[in-house]
């Protein structure tokens, strides 16, 4: 999806950040969990599918870059979300990919927007599924506020204001979005 | 683009188009991760009720829906009851009815008279899922065959797939011989024309005679159960000659592709229809088939226990 | 009160070809007088037929009436009341009881439970062997005498063809006519809808379509043999059809009823396993239907019967392969076969014929006919009546109609036994 398009109802307002905007984001990121953990922890990155799944793998080779080799993972959040059947069933669930084992690791749980927070609690049980990590740790590109859950990220790209009206969206190439951007919209009839 | 499933209930394969298919086959890929995992379960179907109402004796088919509901984190509860017609006093309405009372969202019913998961479907508002109406349909032994032969052949489109033996009193054949059909696979069977249902040829299916011929150059070879009451009601004449006539042995395999893979919907006669050799032969894929099982009936409950009675 | 006049109507008599605007007047449960030039005498009970087709009785040759031993399904007085309402002033009910119809006994308890119903009148078929068996024939000489009509193991062919051939001779000494089910059992043994593709879809054993026919050549040939009438109930396939042709053509004394369901639905409404599908002979195929049609038409086919099959609940809100066969066609006949006038199959006279006089020629029963001095069974028809098939408002107990929910034009008015008035329908037409 373009941010041209396919945004029924919402009106831009704003770019958060564009290509640029966003690398450097990364990067900076990428330098705070390098300065958090001693070199020898056993860190596994893990992505939200999809959005946090294609961030956690640039962070993963960024850390390549900085020489910090890491374990990547990504996870499906689907079958425990609190709204599953709230509507009709999604009949798309991505795919989880873990290792067979993920306890004593130190997880970097990836997402893109960090909102009300029920993902990462969907995250964090489904994690607990897998095993008994040593901990987990939350790095988000965006935290928008408004959280329905305490839940906290331990690494953030950048904090923006917005109203609970407002709609906070990441297009990345990966997904097939032209270039990389984060959009703040609005919705068109706040009635 | 985001798919779709529009059924309430899983009635036949009959209902499905090959989207539906398609999207049942991917989603079972997802699930059959679940089965791999260190704690095989998700919370999903928490709250959820699944009656499990097996009318007819079945071990395997409803193991795999108890074990799929399961790992969904469903209230799974079987009942078992003879389903022989108001043997009790006691009718399928009856029985319907009280089901009904105690507001299950999934009803899986399995029983010998065709067309009962369609009459649970008019009296009940949960969905239904059909596991084996008579002679009629048994839609996920057709979805996990198809997902187990999709594992292998990685698509339909030409895929020659030979159904053998008793197609006359098999709902798998029928549900297969619908599914594959609609996939774009031939389909070609053969047995004794006393077990072949009248009319397959205008469901576009080839009929052979002799096993030989639907089996040469086949990419599926897959034999049915035949079951024992089909020699004392005379279709056959007995089990020794069927075996020699139409039996899938490894000299009649060769004839199929050198890739060829063999399957078999359980619980097998060895020696009968199948033979041992073959049944436990490197080109069975029969263990994977009931893998797979597992992971299409939780694609199934999923979708079922979400779906909503008012729409 | 067995006077009556009904006024300005139009006569329709296929007994003599009669078809004009015209009044007719009962007397004493006769017809008197008929015509244009008619004037209602002082103090008779006038009713006014305008709009409306005056005819003689319609006939069902094929009614399960259930009582004895059934009577949760239906009474002689449940049906019957269901006949008068469809516009039957007689039905032959068919002997397959509890207990049979086997014997003197049993055929005086109908006449006479029909007598106090006080209704549509009813015919008795007795049966052909002792207790249905098939294997000995029943005491028919006095059933003959008790009244029955004609003699049948319905529901049971006679699959024995000595049986059957004795069964044709000795009818045939009590001038009785022979109706066959023909259905040879052991093709169609544990067959619950017609064999063919949606028979495999469905998953359903089948009854093959050649159950039907070798029986009735078989028959055919008995009747080459014995020289006997030979009646087939409810014919159902093109081929049997075209055996009654064949026969018909040679001059022997075979005649044939069809259903009005095996004139319009198919086997495919079987794959919704709606129980209401279900009966014997069974749907057939789009060929089968078509067969009927021109049979009808053309005069192979002698009646229309409905093969009213009365079940409750407890045997057809089940499975279908367990369920009976069957279906209730008395209130739902008429319109059907109106309908094919519409379609321009028919003429108006075939159409009364094969509901009216062609059924009282086939077992030599009173009526079907409007001439003077015939028995005042007389049905008066609105052939532009609109309605729905609501099956919660049938006077049968029975509900099990594949054609609930259908539109239906044509309706019986006034259903007049003997001259009295069995039973009258409010014409206010929607």
């Amino acid at each position: 999806m373009t941010p041209s398009e396919g945004n029924g109802g919402l009106v831009e307002r704003k770019v958060v950040l564009d290509v640029v905007g966003i690398e450097n984001t990364l990067e900076s990121l990428t330098r705070e969990l390098i300065e958090a953990h001693p070199p020898d922890t056993d860190i596994l990155v893990v992505g939200i599918h999809t959005g946090g799944a294609h961030l956690a793998s640039r962070i993963a080779s960024l850390l390549a870059k900085n020489g910090v080799s890491v374990e990547l993972g990504m996870i499906d959040i689907t079958l425990y979300r609190d709204d599953v059947f709230i509507g009709l069933p999604r009949p798309e669930v991505g795919p989880t990919q873990l290792p067979s084992s993920i306890a004593g690791k130190t997880i970097i749980l990836v997402d893109d927007v960090l909102f009300t927070g029920r993902t990462v609690r969907s995250a964090l049980d489904e994690l607990i599924d897998y095993g008994r990590p040593h901990c987990v740790q939350l790095a988000v590109l965006v935290d928008r506020g408004h959280r329905e859950l305490p839940i906290q990220a331990d690494f953030v790209g950048v904090s923006i204001e917005t109203t609970r009206q407002h709609s906070v969206r990441v297009y990345l190439t990966e997904s097939g979005s032209p270039e990389d951007r984060v959009i703040l919209y609005e919705s068109e009839n706040r009635s | 683009m985001t798919r779709t499933f529009k059924h309430r209930h899983l009635l036949g394969i009959e209902e499905l188009e090959a989207e539906d298919i398609f999207l049942l086959l991917d989603l079972s890929e997802r699930f059959l991760e679940i089965s791999e995992r260190p704690l095989k379960k998700v919370p999903t179907l928490r709250g959820k009720t699944v009656i499990n109402l097996f009318m007819e004796s079945s071990t395997r088919t409803r193991g795999s829906f108890e074990i799929a509901g399961k790992r969904l984190s469903a209230d799974v509860i079987n009942q078992s009851s003879s389903g022989s017609s108001s043997s009790k006093g006691e009718t399928l309405l009856d029985m319907a009815k009280n089901l009904g009372a105690m507001n299950p969202d999934v009803v899986v019913v399995r029983h010998r008279a065709a067309g009962t998961a369609h009459f649970l479907s008019r009296h009940l508002d949960a969905s239904i899922v059909n596991a084996g109406d008579g002679m009629h349909e048994h839609p996920t032994q057709a979805l996990l065959d198809c997902a187990t032969i999709r594992r292998h052949k990685k698509q339909f489109e030409g895929l020659e797939v030979a159904i053998l033996g008793d197609v006359s009193h098999s709902r798998v054949a029928r549900s297969d011989i619908l599914a594959l059909t609609k996939l774009g696979a031939r389909i070609r069977v053969a047995g004794p024309r006393t077990l072949l249902p009248i009319g397959l040829e205008s469901l576009g299916v080839e009929v052979f005679d002799r096993i030989e011929s639907a089996i040469e150059g086949a990419d599926v070879v897959m034999a049915l159960r035949l079951q024992e009451e089909r020699q004392r009601s005379g279709l056959i004449p007995g089990n020794r000659e069927f075996s020699r006539f139409f039996g899938v042995d490894n000299s009649r395999l060769a004839l199929a592709k050198p890739d060829a893979i063999v399957m078999h919907p359980g619980p097998m006669n060895r020696g009968v229809e199948i033979s041992p050799e073959v049944a436990d032969g490197p080109r069975s894929v029969i263990l994977e088939q009931v893998t797979y099982g597992v992971a299409v009936r939780m694609a199934i409950l999923y979708l079922m226990a979400g779906s909503e009675s008012t729409e | 009160m067995t006077d009556l006049y009904l006024q300005r109507g139009r006569l329709i008599d296929p007994s003599s070809g009669l078809d004009q605007e015209g009044d007719l007047l009962i007397r004493e449960g006769r017809i008197e007088a008929l015509g244009p030039d008619l004037t209602p005498p002082e103090g008779i009970r006038v009713l006014d037929a305008r709009d409306l087709w005056i005819t003689p009785g319609l006939i069902d040759l094929h009614v399960h009436l259930r009582e004895p031993g059934q009577e949760y399904k239906e009474t002689i007085e449940s049906g019957c009341r269901s006949a008068a309402a469809g516009g039957f002033t007689a039905v032959c009910s068919m002997p397959n009881t509890t207990p049979p119809n086997d014997s003197r006994a049993v055929t005086e308890y109908i006449l006479r439970q029909a007598q106090i119903a006080n209704s549509a009148r009813v015919y008795p078929l007795g049966a052909i062997s002792e207790g249905q068996k098939g294997e000995r024939l029943a005491e028919i000489g006095e059933m003959a005498e008790a009244g029955i009509c004609a003699l049948t193991d319905d529901g049971f062919p006679v699959m024995d063809a000595l049986l059957m051939r004795r069964a044709l001779e000795y009818g045939r000494t009590f001038g009785l006519t022979l109706c066959q089910h023909a259905e040879d059992s052991c093709l169609s043994k544990g067959g619950v809808m017609n064999e063919g593709i949606h028979s495999t879809r469905a998953g359903l054993r089948g009854i093959p379509a050649a159950a039907e026919t070798t029986m009735v050549e078989r028959d055919i040939r008995l009747v080459e043999l014995t020289g006997a009438h030979y009646h087939v109930a409810h014919i159902s396939t093109s081929s049997a059809v075209e055996a009654v042709r064949q026969a018909k053509a040679r001059g022997l004394p075979v005649t044939c009823e069809v259903t009005p369901h095996h004139l319009y639905l198919t086997d495919h409404r079987c794959l919704t396993y709606d129980t209401s599908t279900k009966m014997n002979p069974p749907l057939r195929t789009d060929e089968d239907v078509e067969a009927m049609r021109v049979g009808l038409a053309d005069g192979t086919i002698d009646a229309v019967a409905t093969d009213h099959a009365p079940h409750s609940s407890i045997e057809k809100d089940i499975e279908f392969e367990d369920a009976a066969f069957g279906i209730v066609g008395l209130e739902t006949a008429l319109p059907l076969v109106l309908n094919l006038v519409q379609d321009g199959l028919l003429t108006e006279m075939q159409a009364i014929d094969r509901l009216s006089t062609g059924p009282a020629r086939i077992y030599q029963l009173p009526g079907g006919s409007l001439q003077i001095g015939s028995v005042a069974d007389v049905t008066v028809i609105d052939p532009e009546y609109r309605w729905q098939v609501d099956p919660e408002a049938f006077e049968s107990k029975g509900r099990n109609t594949p054609f609930t929910g259908w539109n239906m034009t044509g309706r019986a008015i006034f259903t007049v036994v003997g001259g009295q008035v069995v039973h009258e329908q409010e014409r206010t037409t929607s």
